[in-house]
């Protein structure tokens, strides 16, 4: 069974200090969320703030309708996978994933087949006698994983949980959540500063920056559709790309921005004043190295990566601003070299200087 | 004078001038070393490891320190095990002290420090006065005010009769309270395993508490699952140090009984014991087997303690 979470202007204080604004958000039942952002956004602030282990300063956070703020942990029917993986290294695996069956006063036989529920599922039954240490750092998470499952939660919390893991492992664990969301069904909240972990796991995204939410939406919708600049860079690897610009004209007609020395027409409305300095952002994947409808102009390669399914190309515009390709393929590009930088027009950016959509 | 063959010097030179270059280049290049070595070494030598040796001899022997030593093979320990009620006696009150102080003396160690570590204001004060008694405790003008303190017409009697209309006895000299008077000073020097325990208890991350908190753990099934548990390196070390301690306790009972271990030998520890046999009739042959076996006692708690420990203290990774 999973349930809806809602967060009404939910405000953090630590002393003085305000580390969350008034977040309102809506989570549906059985949606994989993620909270992504900067480290010091807020993100695990937030998440504990669900989790019951830290005190609500302000607002309001409901479970299935029921306001929450003054339930235990215990109670609210979560389970959280921590970081540090937090298993009891004086007991084995049975008994971690045993632990809070047993506070909670359920039969022996009951507790043996949620282990062994749990156990199959994870592919861990072979590991039950062993202690924490004599783990790998694979094994670990998976217990933590299992100690969360035997709990049979309406909600799973995770707390940046790959970040232990070397890269290899990380993407294999990335895979087995989100398996394990299809086939729980439960509502997760999955706490992570990665975005491609982000892009690849989430049914929504919920992206933070200083305590405050800057987008909620699809992974696509926040790649394709940034509400901000911070959005735009934030979601994407590598980063967009983004370059000092000027509405020349805000003529319906023929909405002009000049960037890089030149000057590009734009079809869609901008809300932005002729004159104002803006900032074009353009992904490195939809630049290309050829004249291509709009152009950036040439521009000097000063550092290529070879990734063999793909090339990074980094360069610099006439006018000395940073533009980088993602190119399809491998290409025999040296650095020192000119290349002319085209890109679709549609799928240009247009912030203001405050780094608001325009 | 003898000459000897040139033949035998020209084969030796060869192989023992460059092992003694080697020796004395190795010496050259580590005398600093052993310089700063040197306080330590001649402190063991001359004043630990020699001593002691000298005693396991004067062990075997009977010395009054005035005429030389007189070899009597292992009478000491003969009469020791089969006939001397006061050996009896001192072991008694011995064990009794260790058992019950160095329990208590954890137990209170341990409370104190779980009080600290909640984080209250003004913790490093508090600990520099928490600790303090531990570094008084076991000094003669402590040993003296709490004498004072538990005489028949002591503060604790006076508190006792004005809070309770209670008529205290003298706990120093009566032989019923004696021995349990010294185990409450010995309980009040708990800071040094309080600190020790507030390092260690600093040491158990916090999201372990977290996650018990979300298994429903409350406080006290926290404590005794995941605190205690997590502690026992820390509670092994401290009940390891503390038994030792406790074993070697000397000065409150000297003071308190004013060197007799009286009343009725209630409060003789076994080092008083020892400190009359030596001192008090100059008997030091008895007095060094005395402390042989002690040390035989303390080597085998400390060899149990060590193999017990496999079984109930977890260390991790």
């Amino acid at each position: 069974m999973a349930s809806s979470i809602n967060l009404a202007k939910i405000e953090k204080r630590f002393g003085s200090v305000e580390v969350i604004h008034g977040i309102d958000l809506a989570i549906e039942p059985g949606e994989f969320t993620v909270f992504v952002g900067p480290s010091g956004c807020g993100k695990s602030t937030l998440l504990r703030m669900i989790a019951g282990l830290e005190d609500i300063s302000a607002g309001e956070l409901s479970i299935d309708g029921e306001r929450v703020n003054e339930v235990p942990a215990s109670k609210r029917g979560i389970a959280m996978v921590f970081q540090s993986y937090a298993l009891y290294p004086h007991m084995n695996v049975y008994k971690n994933l045993a632990f809070g069956l047993q506070t909670a006063g359920y039969p022996k036989a009951e507790i043996e087949a949620r282990v062994k529920k749990a156990a199959d599922i994870l592919q861990i039954g072979h590991l039950l006698q062993r202690r924490p240490k004599a783990l790998s750092g694979g094994q670990r998470q998976r217990v933590a994983i299992g100690r969360a499952i035997v709990r049979e939660p309406k909600i799973f919390l995770f707390d940046e949980p790959l970040s232990n893991l070397d890269a290899e492992l990380r993407v294999q664990m990335r895979v087995e959540i989100a398996k394990l969301h299809q086939t729980l069904g439960s509502t997760m909240i999955y706490v992570t500063h990665d975005q491609v972990e982000a892009m690849t796991m989430a049914d929504k995204i919920v992206v933070l920056r200083d305590g405050r939410i800057m987008q909620v939406g699809r992974p696509l919708d926040l790649y394709n559709n940034p509400a901000n600049q911070f959005v735009a860079g934030f979601i994407g690897s590598p980063k967009m790309n983004f370059l000092k610009a000027r509405l020349a004209d805000s003529d319906p007609s023929r909405r002009t921005i000049e960037v890089a020395g030149r000057a590009l027409t734009l079809e869609r409305p901008l809300a932005a004043r002729t004159g104002e300095p803006l900032v074009f952002g353009l992904r490195p994947e939809h630049v290309e190295a050829r004249d291509n409808g709009a152009s950036l102009g040439e521009a000097s390669v000063q550092l290529v990566e070879h990734l063999g399914g793909s090339t990074v190309v980094y360069t610099s515009t006439a006018d000395g601003q940073s533009a980088t390709l993602l190119l399809d393929g491998q290409r025999h590009i040296r650095a020192g070299e000119r290349l002319p930088l085209g890109f679709d027009v549609e799928r240009a950016h247009v912030f203001g200087e405050d780094g608001r959509r325009v | 004078m003898t000459v000897h063959p040139t033949v035998w010097v020209d084969e030796v030179r060869p192989a023992a001038a460059p092992r003694r270059g080697t020796l004395r280049r190795m010496l050259a290049r580590n005398a600093p070393g052993y310089l700063f070595l040197a306080p330590w070494l001649i402190g063991f030598f001359g004043l630990t490891l020699g001593p002691a040796l000298v005693s396991l001899y004067l062990s075997f022997t009977n010395y009054d320190l005035l005429r030389a030593p007189d070899w009597v093979g292992a009478a000491n320990y003969v009469r020791i095990a089969t006939d001397d009620p006061k050996f009896a006696a001192a072991m008694r009150v011995t064990f009794i002290y260790v058992v019950l102080s160095v329990p208590l003396k954890l137990v209170f160690a341990l409370a104190v420090a779980m009080a600290f570590n909640r984080g209250i204001r003004g913790l490093t004060v508090y600990r520099a006065i928490f600790y303090l008694p531990s570094l008084l405790g076991g000094s003669v003008a402590i040993a003296v005010l709490w004498r004072q303190l538990f005489a028949s017409d002591g503060l604790v009697n006076m508190l006792l009769w004005k809070a309770f209309g209670i008529e205290g006895p003298s706990w120093v000299s009566n032989p019923d309270y004696s021995l349990y008077t010294l185990v409450v000073l010995s309980i009040w020097q708990f800071g040094s395993p309080m600190i020790i325990f507030l390092a260690g208890l600093r040491q158990i991350p916090t999201d372990m508490y977290e996650a018990a908190e979300i298994d429903g753990a409350g406080k006290v099934r926290q404590f005794f699952k995941i605190t205690l548990p997590l502690l026992t390196p820390v509670v092994f070390f401290n009940a390891v140090i503390q038994t030792i301690e406790a074993f070697k306790a000397f000065t409150p009972a000297f003071i308190i009984s004013e060197g007799t271990g009286g009343p009725i030998n209630s409060t003789l520890f076994y080092t008083l014991y020892l400190y009359q046999e030596a001192f008090g009739f100059f008997r030091m042959g008895y007095a060094a087997a005395l402390a042989w076996i002690l040390l035989v006692i303390i080597a085998l708690f400390t060899a149990f303690s060590f193999l017990s420990a496999r079984y109930w203290v977890h260390y991790d990774d």
